[in-house]
C-alpha cells in the first residue's frame, strides 16, 4: 500500500485557517461486494482518522463502509505557530497508517 | 413517533426512484422512519434539529455512485465557546444510513469539510451538525445516481 499523501501549505501568518488535503490508498471493502468466483469479500476498512497539530486534536472522523475506496478528505486547522501535524488512518484489524507534515508559521 | 412530512416524502422518493432505474422497489434498502430518526436522535441527544446555515454541497446528478464528492460546511467562530462540534452525513437508502462523523474542534479553525462518499442509489442525504450549545441544525439534498456504488 502506498504511503498516504497529504497537501498542506509550508507555511502560514499566526492565526490563519489552512486547508489541509488527504489521501490514502484503501480499497475499503464493504463486505457486499463479490469477487470473481461469486464469494463475498469480507469487510476491510478504514474506520478511524485523526489528524493532530503537535498534541491538539484538529478533527477526528468515523468512517463507515459508505467512505469511497481510498478515503479522501479536505478540512481546515487554525495554526498559530510553527509545529508538526501528524495524521493517523486506523483500520478494521487495528493497523495503524500514520504521517506527519511540518508547517512554518510567522 | 410522528413522521414529518419531509420524511414521509424522503422514503416516498427512494421507491420512486428504484421505479426510475427499472429496479422493483423491494429491492430498496428497507429504511424505516424509526432508523434514520433514531440516528438522528441519537446524535442530537434527543433535541430536534431545526434549519440553519449549513451548506451541504453534493451534485444533484451522480454518474458514479462509487465516488460522490460532498462538502458540509457552516460559518462559525469555532471559539471554545462557540463552536461546531460535529458533523455527520446519512445516507438512508445505503445499506447503512451512517457514511461519517466528524468530530471537530477549536483547532479546526472552520466547520469545513469535503470527503467522497458512495451513494447505493438515488436518495435524500441529510447533513447534520452539533454546536457546542447542543443545537443542532440539519440539511438535506436530493441526489439520483445513475449507477449505484455499494456493489461490486
Amino acid at each position: 500500500m502506498s504511503k498516504p499523501r497529504i497537501r498542506l501549505p509550508a507555511s502560514a501568518r499566526p492565526g490563519e485557517v489552512i486547508t489541509i488535503k488527504t489521501l490514502i490508498s484503501h480499497p475499503m471493502e464493504t463486505g457486499r461486494r463479490r469477487d470473481g468466483a461469486g464469494q463475498l469479500v469480507p469487510r476491510r476498512i478504514i474506520h478511524r482518522f485523526a489528524c493532530r497539530f503537535e498534541d491538539e486534536l484538529v478533527i477526528e472522523l468515523t468512517f463507515e463502509p459508505a467512505m469511497s475506496a481510498n478515503p479522501f478528505l479536505e478540512f481546515t486547522a487554525r495554526v498559530d505557530r510553527s509545529g508538526r501535524f501528524s495524521f493517523e488512518w486506523e483500520e478494521d484489524d487495528g493497523t495503524l497508517h500514520r504521517a506527519e507534515a511540518a508547517i512554518t508559521v510567522a | 413517533m410522528a413522521m414529518t412530512r419531509r420524511q414521509t416524502l424522503g422514503l416516498g422518493m427512494g421507491a420512486a426512484a428504484a421505479g426510475l432505474f427499472g429496479l422493483p422497489a423491494a429491492a430498496t434498502a428497507v429504511v424505516t422512519a424509526e432508523s434514520l430518526e433514531a440516528w438522528i436522535a441519537g446524535f442530537a441527544s434527543g433535541r430536534t434539529p431545526e434549519p440553519g446555515p449549513l451548506a451541504l454541497e453534493i451534485e444533484p446528478h451522480a454518474e458514479n455512485g462509487a465516488v460522490v464528492p460532498v462538502t458540509l460546511s457552516m460559518p462559525s467562530p469555532m471559539t471554545p465557546e462557540d463552536h461546531v462540534e460535529a458533523l455527520a452525513l446519512l445516507a438512508p437508502a445505503n445499506p447503512q444510513i451512517g457514511v461519517f462523523t466528524a468530530r471537530l474542534t477549536p483547532r479546526s479553525g472552520a466547520a469545513r469539510l469535503t470527503a467522497r462518499i458512495r451513494l447505493a442509489e438515488s436518495q435524500t442525504v441529510t447533513a447534520l451538525a452539533r454546536l457546542s450549545d447542543g443545537r443542532v441544525i440539519r440539511q438535506d439534498r436530493a441526489v439520483t445516481v445513475s449507477i449505484g456504488g455499494c456493489g461490486a
